[in-house]
């Protein structure tokens, strides 16, 4: 954050006052004469130098949202003149009631530590300025009922930034499972967080498509692109809908399991209960007993690595009957442990991994 | 530059915020505006020569503060706040609609009031907050079930997994709090069987049939405490075993999942990872299923008994483990 001189904030708080006072628009010359702080000068280069401090400060007011009106009173004269009206300044008065001010409250310290911890914060104070009773007593409805959400991913202020502005931006990113990292130049549609981790959905240039991508996959700094403002975002978005979407139906296939009793329970609860399958390969069929402690049980997927990796995790309490491309990967990847890639490595180090 | 950390911004509320508190204790307000109370009361003296043109005593900003009191008597064109910037209006508005989509919150009802006015009072620096979303992935049943517990301090009985040991367990709790941590939602309370305070995953619960409220008035003993959160809800205990792993590059994602303590780049993407367990039966699954993407570095004992279960779970499916490799063992 820039710090601004005692001197300036006194000369801005001034004008600010100054600007909310008048009716009439008044011009850069009156302010010069009117504002405390400002001196007008007489030599062309005092003048020049007054101006430009005013161009500077008309801008940090812009900046920090207060809305300066131009316009000129006269018609003999086209000089522009600034004030500002008061009930373009003021937040309206939004008369809250003591619970639904509670409630904001409540909402407000959702943040936790994010970059948006601050601007909530503020705003209750402004409310609270607004006359409404946020912070006082009110809570005792929503007692005993705290959410918080982080943001610790660097990426999620630009991010943030990129998407008030819609503004492009480029980043060097890993994809899942990826060693290399690869720069991304994305239009920015919206910041998601989702199962308690923050994503960007956007428009891919690149690719020319809409992707999703989790901040913390973000490799390297953000560059904002190209000027605000210009990125357009469909009316239709989704957000959620794009990062929560995790499998298109006709992927989705079913698998039949065989799961030692009294263990396997977060496995379970997305089964039911089935039968033997009919078209067991036969070479399993000749090999494979299914042991009289197991049970019998079906469940859908669709990502046939990731669901191989949650099975191996059962060892010898989870086995797969079917499909054979299911059973084939767990087995593969049970070889993979069997064969001691843990104390392989320690006598032969692969040089520069894999 | 944010309205958050501006001075000018803070200047701006101080002024209608002390109107709408008079008489406040200057710590008081300095709190509310995460200030020191002596730059709060640099801010009083700034603004005590502040005012409209002329400078005359009638035309600057007129406030007082005896003792420790503050009082505004005249606040010139400052009487009331200005506008919510794109970055407050999205906080809270993002937050509230957060908030908006749980199902069975008490308040719930003041809380789509407040929001409705609230968006018609931001207008259009509240059009960024649609791009902005929190989805707290409610378990809406069950979250509906323990939300009525905390309210009406009712005990319940819980049929809950505990994932670490693969064990499905029934206890009593009396509710003290639910929360949301990274993304998680929580039950706490005295656990009866663990005679302890306890955070239960509302995901772990089996389902809506693995809660019921029961007609017995919760009282957690006096000495219950909340547990901190604010260092994050896991916390190795001295007894808990340390487990370094070095993950392959296809396995990085663990140390997005897991809670890990340590975290160092190694060549070709890999990563070492340093993690603290109680129970190291879900460490086996985890290092099981990460297959040839996941080397051990300690303790040694864990990459033997990964072996063991990867052989025993080749041999139900009538297979023989490959030979050679895993001669360390023995």
């Amino acid at each position: 954050m820039c710090q601004v001189s005692r001197r300036r904030v006194e000369r801005l708080l001034n004008l600010t006052m100054c600007l909310m006072a008048t009716s009439r628009f008044l011009t850069v010359s009156q302010l010069g004469e009117l504002v405390d702080g400002y001196e007008p000068g007489v030599t062309e280069e005092e003048q020049e130098a007054f101006r430009r401090m005013f161009e500077r400060d008309k801008a940090y007011l812009r900046e920090i949202g207060i809305p300066l009106e131009t316009g000129t009173d006269s018609v003999f004269s086209d000089e522009v003149g600034y004030r500002i009206r008061r009930g373009d300044y003021a937040l309206p008065d939004i008369a809250l009631a003591p619970d639904e001010a509670a409630a904001l409250a409540l909402a407000g310290s959702l943040w936790s530590t994010t970059a948006l911890a601050g601007p909530a914060a503020s705003a209750l104070r402004k409310l609270a300025a607004g006359g409404a009773a946020v912070g006082d007593d009110g809570l005792g409805a929503l007692d005993g009922f705290e959410p918080r959400v982080d943001a610790t991913e660097p990426a999620f202020e630009p991010c943030l930034a990129a998407v008030q502005a819609g503004r492009a931006i480029r980043f060097p990113y890993r994809k899942v499972g990826e060693t290399a990292v690869a720069e991304r130049h994305v239009e920015p549609w919206g910041v998601l967080s989702w199962r308690g981790r923050w994503y960007l959905a956007g428009h891919d240039v690149v690719r020319g498509a809409p992707r999703v991508f989790r901040l913390s996959r973000f490799a390297g700094p953000v560059r904002a692109v190209g000027s605000g403002g210009a990125v357009r975002v469909p009316p239709d978005v989704d957000l959620h809908a794009m990062v929560s979407t995790q499998a298109p139906p006709d992927r989705v296939r079913t698998a039949t399991l065989a799961v030692r009793r009294g263990t396997g329970h977060a496995l379970r609860r997305g089964a039911r209960p089935a039968c033997l399958p009919s078209d067991l390969p036969s070479d399993l069929g000749r090999r494979l007993v299914v042991p009289t402690d197991m049970d019998l049980v079906e469940m859908e997927f669709a990502d046939t690595e990731g669901f191989a990796r949650w099975i191996v995790g059962s060892g010898p309490d989870v086995i797969v009957l079917g499909p054979s491309e299911l059973r084939a990967a767990v087995v593969a990847r049970l070889r993979a442990a069997a064969a001691g890639t843990a104390g392989a490595r320690e006598t032969a180090p692969v040089p520069g991994g894999r | 530059m944010s309205a958050a950390t501006d001075r000018l911004s803070r200047l701006l509320a101080l002024v209608p915020w002390l109107r709408a508190h008079p008489g406040i204790p200057l710590p008081a307000a300095a709190e509310a505006f995460g200030v020191t109370p002596r730059q709060l009361r640099d801010d009083l003296d700034l603004l005590f020569v502040c005012g409209l043109p002329g400078g005359a005593p009638g035309d600057l900003i007129d406030l007082s503060y005896s003792g420790d009191r503050i009082t505004v008597a005249d606040p010139q064109t400052l009487d009331r706040p200005l506008r919510l910037s794109v970055d407050e209006a999205t906080a809270l508005v993002v937050a509230a609609r957060a908030l908006a989509d749980v199902p069975g919150l008490a308040g719930r009802e003041a809380l789509d009031r407040a929001l409705e006015k609230l968006e018609k009072a931001v207008g259009a620096a509240g059009s960024v907050a649609g791009q902005v979303r929190v989805s707290l992935d409610t378990h809406a049943e069950v979250l509906a079930a323990v939300q009525r517990a905390v309210r009406e301090r009712l005990r319940v009985h819980l049929r809950y997994l505990v994932w670490s040991r693969d064990e499905l367990t029934e206890r009593d709790v009396d509710p003290m709090r639910v929360l949301v941590r990274e993304g998680n939602w929580y039950l706490e309370g005295w656990c009866h069987r663990a005679e302890a305070v306890r955070l239960f995953r509302l995901d772990r619960i089996d389902g809506p049939g693995g809660v019921e409220v029961l007609d017995i008035p919760a009282a957690p003993p006096p000495g219950a405490v909340s547990r901190d959160t604010s260092e994050g809800i896991y916390r190795p205990g001295p007894a808990d075993v340390r487990v370094v792993l070095e993950l392959a590059s296809p396995a990085r994602w663990v140390a997005d999942y897991y809670p890990v303590t340590g975290v160092r780049e190694l060549p070709g993407g890999r990563l070492e990872v340093i993690l603290h367990a109680r129970e190291t039966s879900w460490l086996h699954r985890l290092v099981l299923g990460l297959g040839a993407d996941v080397r051990v570095v300690e303790p040694l004992g864990l990459a033997a008994q990964v072996h063991a279960l990867a052989r025993q779970a080749l041999a139900a499916y009538g297979l023989d483990a490959p030979s050679g490799g895993a001669g360390d063992e023995r």
